[in-house]
This record gives C-alpha cells, sequence and structure tokens, in this order.
C-alpha cells in the first residue's frame, strides 16, 4: 500500500491511500498540478511530507530503488540514446509486450528520431512496464493514441491492477476515468484533490 | 643568447597599423573603432603594467609574491569562465566551481612540472612558474568553460531524456552520463584540435618567442613540447573536475535533476 501524507509541493498539498491493486483516475483542468503530483510521489521534484511504500518510508530507500517500484511515466517520456532497443535492459524480454502494443518485433532498432509520438508513447510505456513495479503513475499515457491502441493499454494496466500492482492514471478522458478507476480523484486549482462517486 | 632588444620608439610604426585598422573602421562604417581604441589602450596599459609587475617579482623572488600573482591570475581566468556561460549556475556554481577547478588542475600540472622537469632554484621562482601557470591557465580555462556550457545548455535541452532515465530508477550519475560525455568532449576538443594542428598552420607562440630571443629552435621545440603536455594534462584534469562538479551541483542527494540552481538569464 502507498501512502502519501501531507505530500507538498509548491501550491500541492494531499493525503490519501492507494492500496495494492487500485487504479485511481486523476483528473483535473490542465496545468493544475496533476503531472507534479505525480512527480512528487516518484520523487522527482524537491517535495515535503510523508509517502510509504506498505510503511516504509520513501526517505530510507535510496532514491534509484524507490523510482523502480514507484514509477512514474511521462506523457512525453524522454529518450537518451540514439535506438530504440538501447533504452531496455533486455530487449528480447520485453518483445512480446511491444508486439502487443502493436509494433512490430523490428522496431528495436529504429532509431528515435523516426518514431512518430504515438509510438513514443507506446514504448516510453513498455519500457516503465518492464520494471514490474509496485505502483504506477502514468501522466496521460494514451494522450497520443487512437481508440485500438488505447484500448490495448487499458487492458495491460488492468492485468497489472489484478496482479496487484497499484497505479494513479492522471487523463483528461472522463469516459476513460470512469472506465479504469476504481475510485476517482479531481484536482483543483487550489492544489488539493477531492474523491468522486464513480 | 642574443637578442634585438627594442626600445619604446621602436613599436611607433608598427602602432600606425592598428591606426590604419581604424581609419578603414572610419572609412568603411565598420563602427569598431571605439572598440577598437579600447582594447589597444587596455592591451598598451595591460602588458606594461604587466612587464613591470614581473619585472618585481623576478626581483623579489619572494613566495608570498608569487602565489598572490598566482591567485590572481586564477581570479581572472574563474570571471572569464563566468562570463562566457550562457546560463550560470547559481550559489557556489557560478565562481567557485570554476576557480576551484582551474586552480587544482592548472596548479598542480604548473607544480609537477616545476618539481620534476625544470627544477628551478627556487622551486616557485616566478620566471619559471607565472609563465607556465599562464599558459596552463588560459587553455585550462577555455575547457572548463566549454565544458560547463555544454554541461547546462545539455541538461535543459535534454532534460525529458535525463528525468526519463533517473524515473527508471536510473543513478544521477547514469542519467547524466551521455551528456556528460557531450561536455567532456567539447572541452577537449580545442586541446586535441590545437596539438593536430601546431607547427603546420602556425608556429606557437612562446616557442616563436624563445627563437626570437636566440634559443636554438630545436630546444625551443623541446619546451614547446613540454608545455603541450603540460596543457593538454591541465585541460583534462580541469574540464574533467567541473563538468563532474557541475553535475554533482546539478542534481541532489535524492537523484532529482535541479535545473532550478541555473540562472534562467542570459548573458552577452
Amino acid at each position: 500500500m502507498l501512502t502519501v501524507s501531507k505530500l507538498t509541493r509548491l501550491h500541492i498539498c494531499v493525503s490519501f491511500e492507494l492500496k495494492d491493486g487500485e487504479c485511481i483516475a486523476l483528473q483535473g483542468p490542465s496545468g493544475v498540478g496533476k503531472s507534479l503530483l505525480l512527480r512528487a510521489i516518484a520523487d522527482l521534484d524537491p517535495n515535503e511530507g510523508a509517502v510509504t511504500l506498505d510503511g516504509t518510508l520513501r526517505e530510507t530507500v535510496p532514491a534509484p530503488l524507490w523510482r523502480k517500484q514507484v514509477t512514474y511515466l511521462a506523457a512525453e517520456p524522454g529518450w537518451w540514446a540514439d535506438t530504440v532497443q538501447e533504452h531496455f535492459a533486455a530487449w528480447d524480454n520485453a518483445m512480446p509486450l511491444v508486439v502487443r502494443l502493436g509494433l512490430p518485433p523490428s522496431c528495436g532498432t529504429w532509431p528515435i528520431q523516426r518514431l512518430s509520438t504515438g509510438e513514443k508513447q507506446r514504448l516510453g510505456l513498455a519500457r516503465a512496464l518492464m520494471l514490474q513495479s509496485r505502483v504506477l503513475l502514468l501522466d496521460e499515457p494514451t494522450s497520443a493514441l487512437d481508440a485500438t491502441s488505447t484500448a490495448i493499454v487499458e487492458s495491460i494496466i488492468a492485468e497489472r491492477v489484478s496482479c496487484g500492482t497499484g497505479v494513479i492514471w492522471s487523463t483528461h478522458d472522463t469516459a476513460q476515468a470512469h472506465r479504469v478507476g476504481s475510485r476517482l480523484f479531481v484536482m483543483g486549482s487550489d492544489g488539493r484533490i477531492e474523491e468522486h462517486q464513480i | 643568447m642574443t637578442y634585438i632588444q627594442l626600445t619604446y620608439s621602436d613599436l611607433i610604426l608598427p602602432a600606425l597599423l592598428v591606426l590604419m585598422d581604424g581609419a578603414l573602421s572610419l572609412a568603411l562604417h565598420l563602427k569598431l573603432e571605439r572598440q577598437l581604441a579600447v582594447a589597444t589602450v587596455r592591451m598598451v596599459v595591460q602588458l606594461v603594467l604587466v612587464g613591470y609587475v614581473l619585472t618585481f617579482l623576478f626581483a623579489a623572488v619572494s613566495p608570498v609574491w608569487t602565489a598572490l600573482a598566482a591567485v590572481i591570475m586564477v581570479l581572472f581566468a574563474s570571471r572569464e569562465i563566468v562570463v562566457r556561460q550562457k546560463r550560470r549556475m547559481l550559489g557556489f556554481g557560478t565562481y567557485g566551481l570554476g576557480a576551484g577547478c582551474t586552480l587544482l588542475a592548472a596548479g598542480t600540472v604548473t607544480m609537477f612540472s616545476l618539481l620534476t622537469q625544470l627544477h628551478p632554484e627556487p622551486w616557485y621562482h616566478p620566471r619559471y612558474a607565472l609563465p607556465l601557470l599562464g599558459m596552463i591557465l588560459g587553455n585550462t580555462m577555455t575547457g572548463v568553460s566549454l565544458g560547463l556550457d555544454v554541461l547546462t545548455t545539455g541538461l535543459v535541452r535534454e532534460r525529458a531524456a535525463v528525468e526519463a532515465c533517473l524515473a527508471l530508477g536510473g543513478t544521477r550519475y547514469q542519467a547524466l552520463l551521455p551528456v556528460m560525455r557531450d561536455a567532456l568532449r567539447s572541452g577537449f576538443m580545442p586541446t586535441i584540435n590545437g596539438m593536430a594542428a601546431i607547427g603546420l598552420v602556425s608556429l606557437p607562440g612562446m616557442m616563436t618567442g624563445q627563437i626570437l630571443a636566440g634559443v636554438e629552435p630545436i630546444d625551443a621545440v623541446k619546451y614547446q613540447l613540454l608545455i603541450m603536455f603540460l596543457i593538454a594534462g591541465g585541460t583534462g584534469l580541469g574540464t574533467l573536475a567541473a563538468v563532474m562538479g557541475a553535475g554533482r551541483l546539478l542534481t541532489d542527494h535524492r537523484h532529482r535533476l535541479r535545473l532550478d540552481r541555473i540562472a534562467t538569464e542570459t548573458s552577452g
């Protein structure tokens, strides 16, 4: 279980709990701080408050190890090497997932520069899923995808959730929020979250 | 050793060439005459002053005065490093990092050459220590400023890539490595290019000076080689220390990228 207590970053101040195998849909107008909240939970920006995973305080775990367990996926994932497969620790193991996401097996050697926004988003998701994290913080993971790819992503995440992964899924699509979320949080411009009924 | 001594009056005729440049600027509306005049006056005043200061230092052969001169040289170098940055680091990173790294690298290499190769008596004799330090400092400064500039610019540009690596559980060193490599390459490049072209394109200033002063060319070459080796070592050491140090300053203990430690405004 992920416990967030008085997490403070700029104007944001939130407390909540995310149980294993639970998916919280996070909504709110653009610029309200949804990404900031997810980044703060992953400890990517300086922030205050207590965040624990199964009772273990975040600060007692080395930051890289924390992020392998509580993984943030940006809406536009970044790339540091030239080809796709260089970004995966074990490309062969990732292949089935990549193929399931609708990309050809040969895409490992593709240069990053030729990828479309949607391809980048799917490969970024595959890369993050390979970590088998306990908690996934997904920042609009389907914003650049068509309906078919979106459905595939939703089903893959649903499988992870049924296996016990906790997910916070930020989305602007209200229908999607209701489809994927077992709870719904709406963030206001005051930086606080309100739980709505699904 | 014999050399042709110059008097100040010998310089009047060559100085007319600068006046010619000024006249050209006026005639062609280049608007450079003011800058040219200021630069010329600065050059004359600075060099004559340095001449007198060195004369004093060489006569004094005092460790205190020599060290003071060396510190002043390092301070000017660190100021120059800051001026050349498009994006400056805040806090200690602004002046301290550049100054610390150039002092460390140029100082170490200068001491190394004085103690192991040149053996002047005493070892800190300003006639040897200061010119050596000056040459190494100039090149180290270029390496450090280029390295820091490429690092800060690269981190701002590649922020998404660096943070993607961090978000996937990479350490700050793993995440910064591609940008650090670019920064180190840029810092080393001028020295490598300089070494490759030396002697073919131009004769190095120090060697030319020694030859004009009556030193046998082959002896002058040996000195130049010594200097080039020292420069290569100093630049490598200084650039490495600066880029690693800046990488550390621009991340924190929780392996977060801290671009908030880079000033947003750009300098001209």
